[in-house]
């Protein structure tokens, strides 16, 4: 046992420490405060404390668990909301009331829930099991089977498996080898800081499906591939984080709400019981962990949220789901690790970040990916990061990190913003480098047509963008209405498909259908207005056809019209511009 | 018993800080006592504490202070406020100590300054409209009760007007309950001071006001502790006394600087101009004690003013700031030399919380069409505008001009306000609907189709 030496704000050095490792957790104080060493000098221990540090003085006991930070994994996980170090907020809050107080300890995992624990076929008593190996499992929701697996380190013969009501930390089973027995409960525990074994990683050729219209036509991430947003406030970085919470086809979301609002977490927890999710039609908080640690909570235990978060989604991966994490912000967390440095007095790098912040950026982003777990289950963790730079420059050091290491670059546009196009993703500056991956899955899902659509609209906008240079300097009157018709054509393409609000109950998701049937009319009404004009017709006529407004409401379709819409605008859309050629040739013979 | 020590073992004085030495075991943040040769007392924080020193910051200033004359006693506990519901209607200082009279108050009980984070789960979110009476406001960034929404503002603008117009006027819909209001003036001049407090006079807020105001020239480091006093107080009437809290600080600016002076003191590794690193944990440690709590009565609403150095969004306040709140008002220097009173620009304004407190039953169903398609509207005006720039009002297409023109009637009817003028939510959106109405009803797509029927007028545009 140590004593506490000096205090400055989070840090903490403790004299008579030897024997402890790096990274080992700490009890600091009288009131035991949580923390973990992360400098050792000599018999001295440099310790980051999760938790605020008024009121300790030197001379106060510091005790190590001789254990590294770790988290619990188990049946109960979901629908729960904890802090950076893995305590239920629901927990705290009946201890301590409505402020979080100091000191506080809780179980990660309920203890007293009974699960019903059924054996995976072909395991047997007297069997070789080695890590990572599934044993059995427990139906946490209705759609998700919670499968138990040897913890990681652990192998031998197995005895006592047997199936059951368990509480979480009953037995269920033991594995032997020589003489060393390893009780087996519900629960198994992971280091945060590590990443967990797998046998391989793939490539993904499946993008995540988000329902937002400028992200699966335009930029799409796969699932197991990586996307940051970066943005400056009010550019509504967490509005999309949110979105895709809600709405994206991924079986397990981790949502980790790292130093950033505390109503923002209050707004998932009051909204996430009400909404469903798409594929199984169960409340969203059914396939949701929450990780808050708010921005007025203690700044070292920001800094390991993010760990445990991508501990959770490991484990959940390696049951062979498809976990999105939804990192909000990451800018906080290396802020946090920013603070901590310069309390440790280490030599700055850029704008006071530690030197080896872009490591830990892409030692963190590549944690995650497609992978056959241990247990030969593919699973994967898409892992999409929110970036706050300062004054939205993206010339600071976070945003670089990031940018070189994650493959979907969605580029939040302050301008956009302001004018309410929502979401703000700038469609020139944006890019996913998964487009050539995951055309197979398009041409297969969607048709070729989809892929053809993509490509089509990304050059209109850019011929678009490129006539607007023009105009701001001679009118759009200067020109041809050849030209002018992509000015129109990028308009509605903005204005009627990418903008797409996310306070709609319609409006907000947005299945793969629907959007194509939404471009393709787009599309098709540019191809006869392109035939319109070759013949000669005026562009102002064009402009006033009534089924324009039909196309801006397009996005007002509810899910189980579309067939009916698609049918109704193509032949709405003939008929106008074939009576407008009728006038035409009948005015001009 | 508790014994006091008095140490008279300054090693080391500068700026703020005072280093003493042979201290075995000061608590960290605990309150030290200060006392001069000629018997003056004055408070300090410990900062860092170690098993030989204790380095203090002083509230107050450091002159007097010398190495073998002062002694230091260390109190044994943290800094901590008197709050009571007889706060409302007193002036105090930065450090908590009344200003107005030399009338004592009494207090209920004694609370940290720095509080405790409020646990997530615990939260309400924020869903009742304020009417602040100010159609920029409820229109279009509209604020609700718990929300923090600073106003961004710069040298020379009416921010301080646009603050007490909104304390005079705020009040919940269909209800006349008024908002207990806790001003913390941080580095204010003494005009600005004189400002509010007659304003609040006049319009009788002042009984319902408790107030700390640190003077521009107070001791800067005392500033680090009056928005602290301000928001221990406004979290005991809210949560333990029931209140709707309106907290007004000003200006986080100086708040800021004497951030950055306590950390360059310390020589601290600078951040973005030599502000600390941890600057956005430190003002989110402010920001965040904004809010409602499940199961309590009463609510935190903050609207905290920044004034942006050189105007600068970037900056670091402002920056920080605005990753933090639930929004922010802009006010524009532009729309100001432009007589636009009260200065409020849209475009970079926002407000987070608005879309969950608008809508049938809270303001009209129509609100968020309405909301979203004059800024649309306003945002083709200012480009049309700069295109006038270039080729000439004369070369525009017929849609532009018609943007030009509702760009020009946004401003002067629906901006502009009087300082006195009050307008309920139904007026702010029937001018929307005056304007909207200028612009051909098929272009109108962020509005539902239903709203326009109904509130569209006909014949209103503009050839």
């Amino acid at each position: 046992m140590g004593h506490i030496e000096r205090i400055s704000g989070p840090l903490v050095i403790a004299s008579e420490m030897l024997g402890s490792k790096m990274y080992d957790v700490v009890k600091v104080g009288d009131l035991g405060l949580i923390g973990e060493i992360i400098q050792l000098k000599k018999e001295r221990a440099v310790i980051q404390v999760y938790e605020d540090t008024t009121g300790l003085r030197p001379g106060e006991k510091v005790e190590s668990t001789n254990a590294q930070l770790s988290v619990e994994l188990a049946p109960g996980l979901l629908g729960n909301t904890y802090d950076g170090i893995q305590r239920p907020l629901e927990v705290l809050k009946a201890k301590s009331g409505s402020f979080i107080s100091r000191g506080l300890t809780a179980n990660a995992i309920d203890r007293n829930k009974k699960w019903k624990f059924y054996l995976e076929k072909g395991i047997k008593n007297g069997s070789m099991v080695k890590e990572g190996d599934i044993l059995g499992y427990v139906k946490e929701t209705e759609y998700l089977s919670h499968y138990i697996m040897v913890p990681l380190g652990i192998d031998g013969r197995i005895t006592g498996l047997k199936e059951g009501t368990f509480k979480a930390d009953d037995k269920i089973a033991v594995v032997e080898k020589g003489n060393k027995k390893t009780e087996l409960t519900l629960i198994q525990k992971r280091a945060v800081r590590s990443p967990a074994k797998f046998t391989k990683k793939f490539r993904s050729e499946e993008p995540l499906i988000t329902g937002q219209r400028v992200l699966d036509l335009l930029f799409p991430v796969a699932k197991g591939g990586t996307a940051a947003s970066p943005g400056p406030f009010g550019s509504g970085k967490t509005v999309i984080q949110h979105q895709l919470a809600k709405w994206s086809d991924a079986d397990i979301i981790v949502l980790a709400l790292c130093g950033e609002r505390g109503n923002e977490a209050t707004e998932v927890l009051t909204e996430f019981p009400e909404l469903k999710d798409p594929k199984t039609g169960r409340p969203l908080t059914e396939r949701t962990v929450i990780i808050a640690n708010t921005s007025n909570m203690p700044v070292a235990a920001r800094e390991a949220s993010i760990y445990t978060a991508m501990t959770i989604a490991e484990y959940f991966r390696d049951m062979g789901y498809s976990v999105a994490i939804l990192a909000d912000s990451t800018s906080r967390w290396a802020e946090a690790m920013r603070e901590i440095s310069a309390r440790l007095e280490e030599m700055p790098g850029e704008e006071g970040y530690p030197a080896y912040l872009p490591k830990r950026l892409a030692e963190y982003y590549e944690r995650s990916g497609k992978i056959e777990a241990l247990s030969g289950k593919i699973g994967s963790i898409t892992l999409v990061g929110a970036v706050s730079p300062p004054g939205g420059d993206l010339s600071e050091p976070v945003s670089q990190g990031t940018l070189r290491v994650v493959k979907t670059f969605w580029s939040l546009d302050k301008s956009l913003a302001d004018s309410r196009h929502f979401p703000a993703i700038n469609w020139l500056n944006s890019y996913s480098l998964y487009l050539n991956d995951l055309n197979a899955w398009y041409v297969k899902n969607l048709g070729e047509a989809f892929v053809e659509n993509r490509i089509e609209v990304a050059r209109i906008l850019q011929k678009e963008a490129e006539l607007k240079d023009i105009v701001q300097l001679v009118g759009a009157e200067a020109l041809p209405d050849a030209e002018r018709i992509v000015l129109e054509i990028g308009r509605m393409i903005r204005e009627d498909f990418l903008r797409q609000s996310a306070f709609d109950e319609v409006d907000a998701y947005t299945s793969m259908k629907k959007q194509a049937f939404m471009i393709s009319s787009i599309l098709y009404f540019r191809k006869r207005a392109d035939d319109a004009i070759k013949s000669g017709v005026d562009l102002n006529s064009i402009l006033k056809l009534k089924v324009r407004e039909d196309i801006s409401r397009m996005k007002e379709t509810k899910e189980h019209e579309v067939d009916k819409a698609a049918q109704r605008i193509r032949s709405e859309i003939d008929s106008q511009f074939s009576a407008l050629l009728k006038e035409y040739k009948e005015n001009n013979r | 018993m508790k014994f006091e020590i008095e140490y008279s073992t300054i090693e080391n004085v500068a700026g703020p800080l005072v280093v003493v030495g042979k201290v075995r075991n000061a608590q960290y943040n605990e309150i030290v006592k200060i006392k001069l040769q000629d018997g003056e007392e004055r408070l300090g924080q410990v900062l860092d504490t170690s098993s030989t020193q204790a380095i203090v910051q002083v509230f107050g200033p450091t002159n007097g202070i010398n190495i073998n004359n002062t002694s230091v006693s260390f109190l044994g506990e943290t800094l901590s406020t008197g709050v009571s519901e007889g706060m409302l209607g007193r002036v105090f200082d930065g450090q908590g100590r009344p200003r107005d009279t030399s009338a004592g108050v009494s207090y209920d009980d004694k609370r940290d300054i720095n509080g405790y984070p409020i646990n997530p789960v615990a939260r309400a979110y924020p869903s009742e409209f304020i009417e602040t009476g100010i159609s920029a406001i409820d229109g279009l960034d509209t604020l609700v009760r718990g929300q923090k929404l600073p106003i961004f503002s710069s040298s020379g603008l009416p921010h301080n007007q646009l603050a007490a117009q909104v304390t005079r006027q705020a009040s919940v819909k269909g209800t006349n309950e008024s908002f207990a209001v806790v001003f913390a003036g941080i580095g204010m001049t003494y005009d600005d001071y004189r400002y509010f407090f007659d304003e609040f006079k006049k319009t009788g807020a002042l009984k319902n006001t408790a107030a700390f105001i640190n003077l521009a020239d107070d001791p800067s480091i005392e500033r680090i502790i009056t928005p602290r006093l301000a928001l221990t107080t406004a979290e005991y009437l809210a949560f333990d006394r029931g209140m709707h809290v309106l907290v007004i600080m000003t200006d986080m600016t100086n708040y800021a600087e004497s951030l950055r002076e306590l950390s360059s003191a310390r020589e601290e590794v600078p951040g973005r101009r030599g502000y600390p690193g941890y600057m956005y944990t430190d003002l989110a440690s402010l920001y965040e004690r904004a809010g409602i709590i499940r199961g309590k009565p009463g609510s935190i609403t903050q609207l905290d003013i920044v004034t942006m150095p050189s105007d600068d969004v970037t900056h670091p306040i402002p920056d920080l700031t605005g990753y933090i709140t639930e929004g922010q008002i802009f006010m524009s220097r532009e729309l100001s030399n432009r007589g636009l009173y009260p200065a409020i620009q849209p475009l970079g304004s926002l407000s987070r919380l608005m879309n969950n407190g608008i809508g049938a039953g809270k303001t009209r169903e129509d609100h968020k069409g309405v909301s979203d398609q004059l800024y649309g509207l306003y945002a083709k005006a200012q480009e049309a505008r700069s295109l006038s720039a270039i080729v000439g009002a004369e070369a525009l297409s017929e849609s532009d001009k018609r943007y030009l023109k509702f760009g020009e009637d946004f401003e002067n009817n629906f901006l502009k306000q009087g300082f006195y003028e009050r307008r309920t939510i139904e007026d702010t959106l029937n001018i929307g609907w005056d304007l909207l109405s200028q612009v051909p009803e098929g272009e109108l797509t962020r509005v539902k189709k239903e709203y326009i029927e109904k509130y569209y007028k006909k014949n209103k545009v503009a050839k």
